[in-house]
């Protein structure tokens, strides 16, 4: 298949961050396409969740490009970047809920911000959204400092999802949930794919998820993208940490959870 | 079938066999739900009870909100028989419709709330237990503080002059320059203000002893400790609040680290030093603010000045001033460490104590001012 720019969601070139002297990325290429879920490994402290912010315009690319739905989000003027902004939803490595307000009010910040929902039918989605992610319905009116994390995380993702984004960005989504929530993720994850044809930057540790649901995998290392593709090609590459990763105790667990 | 992009809207018609038909067209995503919500929950309200047929063959896009909507319709309106149905939905949208119809049922916004006169009741017997258990809580606080002071004495090694020393550069050197800053204007209004009603009785000089008295018995420490309140109690609060909600004051808890004696005592020992310092440096800034106003404005040379301001100002004054530093310094201190201690949740539980803090600070300070005041008249220093 010859892949034409407009199948891809997300194009980083030749990326360069730092923090000081400190280089994390140098020369980063990644490209991700339409309605795939790509999940992002490496070890940790590889940039992994700074490639997502330098993505979603948090930091900005001491060098190169980054091009997300085909415009750059830098230099872009206010309208572009909201337009850009009402297509993708965020979860963060922490969840980054708000704290002063409750689940529910959470959920419908973005709903009323974006879309201008008000009274009734902001509640039912902020319903839906909770609901979707698994969360029991009186979790709506509870603030974040009284949730657990795995709750905390669901919370997140269901604020990421409030406003049907084309893109979504999970920092770690499954972190911190137990392992049949995390696998319910999972299954929510690919199901919001295949309806909605959701397209899905994953940073994850879990190699479950990376069998269950990443359509590709994109290893960091070295401070830029190793190796990109299917699992199967990834875990073909000739590389000492990706043999690790993959041949490790927990790589063959996961591997023969699948094949069975 | 119509397969344009254009925004979301619907037909109904009412066949001759009884059934409601519902015709969605068009875009059925999040932004275009917002003009046809209304519309649809009344034809919803109307319909209750009969049979409906949804059909889908003109939606080109759909997204949870839409077929949130639709389905919403759906559920209102059929009375559950097998007459009620989707039909023409593509393969996507039925899976879709199929999915969210388990996630329908409404949930909780707020937390639960009584009436407003049981609220308000409620409110008010809570801001009562509230004030006396905090009033308590702060007894407790202060005595810990003071035993792990009496501690630190017992075995000064334990002292953490890293942090302690860091804070009093924070909360005093920094400080320097404003309060200096102040301190001069504000004696040099008060020099300004005694010479300006003083000419009226002839007695110019007598400027002298107000600036010098009012500067070294009350404004120079007093701002100080305001300023310091201002500045310093505040950022306590925030600090240690901040750590508290990530926290950090557990981890400390359980890693045997006792939040006192890490967090609280080398900012309550600092700033009893620097208040004292700073109450120092007001007092001489707030008298060559007064000694420059009596000299340029009323042509009291400096020399005169000196003269008049030994003869008749006992060093007593200076002490008088300097020796309520360190009693504002451990309140301030105190009060900053503890509303940072009392944070609870979230950014906006940060917010009000930093408030807290900074307000019953001042208080203290104010009504520990006005006993200093009585006592020293009482005994006549
Ligand atoms: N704000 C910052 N200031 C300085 N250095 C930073 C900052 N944020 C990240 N770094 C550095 O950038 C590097 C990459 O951090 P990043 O958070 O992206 O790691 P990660 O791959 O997400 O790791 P993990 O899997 O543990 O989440 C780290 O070495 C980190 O120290
Ligand atoms: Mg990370």
């Amino acid at each position: 298949m010859i892949e034409t720019p407009d199948d891809y969601v997300i194009e980083v070139q030749g990326l360069r961050s730092q923090f000081g002297d400190h280089v994390v990325h140098d020369n980063l290429d990644l490209n991700v396409r339409r309605g795939e879920i790509i999940g992002v490994v490496g070890g940790s402290g590889t940039g992994k969740s700074v490639l997502m912010r330098s993505i979603i315009g948090l930091k900005h690319p001491d060098a190169g490009t980054v091009k997300v739905f085909g415009s750059e989000f830098y230099g872009a003027d206010e309208k572009t970047r909201l337009s850009i902004e009402r297509r993708w939803g965020v979860l963060f490595q922490g969840g980054a809920l708000f704290s002063s307000m409750t689940v529910a009010q959470n959920i419908m910040a973005p709903i009323r911000e974006h879309l201008g929902f008000e009274g009734e039918l902001a509640k039912d989605m902020a319903a839906l959204k909770i609901s979707m992610v698994g969360l029991r319905a009186e979790a709506g009116a509870n603030y974040p400092s009284e949730l657990s994390g795995g709750m905390k995380k669901r919370a997140g993702l269901a604020r990421a999802l409030a406003l049907d984004p084309e893109l979504v960005f999970l920092d770690e989504p499954t972190a911190g949930l137990d392992p049949i929530g995390a696998a319910k993720f999972d299954e929510l994850i690919v199901n919001l794919k295949e309806t909605l044809g959701l397209t899905v930057f994953m940073v994850t540790h879990d190699l479950d998820t990376l069998h269950a649901a990443c359509d590709r995998v994109a290893v960091l290392a070295e401070k830029r993208v190793i190796a990109v593709g299917s699992l199967d090609e990834v875990r073909r590459t000739d590389h000492p940490w990706i043999q690790e990763y993959f041949a490790g105790p927990r790589g063959r667990a996961a591997l023969a959870a699948k094949a069975s | 079938m119509t397969m344009t992009d254009s925004a979301a809207h619907f037909d109904i018609d009412l066949a001759s066999d009884g059934l409601l038909r519902l015709k969605a067209f068009g875009d059925w995503r999040a932004r275009y739900m917002k003009p046809i919500d209304a519309a649809l929950r009344d034809f919803a309200d109307d319909s209750v009870g009969r049979d409906i047929i949804i059909d889908m063959s003109g939606v080109a896009r759909l997204d949870t909100a839409g077929a949130m909507v639709l389905q919403r319709t759906f559920q209102a309106c059929q009375n559950r028989t097998v007459n009620s149905k989707f039909i023409g939905a593509h393969d996507a949208h039925a899976e879709l419709l199929r999915q969210i119809e388990s996630h329908l049922a409404p949930c909780h916004v707020e937390p639960f709330h009584r009436n407003a006169f049981l609220k308000m009741t409620e409110r008010l017997g809570e801001g009562v237990v509230n004030a006396t258990r905090a009033m308590l809580e702060l007894w407790d606080f202060i005595g810990h503080t003071l035993v792990s002071g009496a501690k630190l004495i017992v075995r000064p090694a334990r002292m953490r002059w890293r942090a302690t020393v860091h804070h009093m550069e924070e909360t005093g050197l920094d400080a320097m320059p404003i309060v200096g800053l102040m301190s001069f204007l504000i004696g040099a209004v008060i020099a300004f203000m005694g010479a300006k009603i003083l000419r009226l009785f002839n007695a110019e000089i007598l400027t002298v002893q107000l600036v010098g008295i009012a500067v070294l018995r009350e404004f120079g420490v007093l701002l100080a400790a305001i300023l310091v309140a201002g500045r310093s109690g505040s950022a306590f609060t925030a600090q240690i609040g901040s750590m508290k909600l990530r926290e950090e004051i557990d981890a400390m808890r359980v890693l045997g680290l006792e939040p006192i004696e890490v967090l609280v005592l080398p900012r309550v020992i600092a700033l009893i030093i620097m208040l004292p310092v700073l109450a120092f440096c007001a007092a001489m800034l707030g008298l060559v603010g007064g000694g420059l106003v009596s000299w340029l404005v009323m042509d009291i040379p400096p020399a005169l000045f000196m003269a008049q301001f030994e003869e008749n100002i006992g060093i007593n004054n200076f002490y008088v001033g300097l020796i309520k530093a360190p009693f504002f310094a451990f309140v301030i201190a105190v009060i900053g460490c503890f509303q940072g201690m009392e944070v609870e949740g979230s950014a906006e539980s940060l917010g009000q104590r930093t408030t807290l803090s900074v307000v019953q600070a001042l208080f203290l300070v104010i009504v520990m001012d006005a006993f200093f005041a009585m006592f020293f008249l009482e005994i006549d220093y």
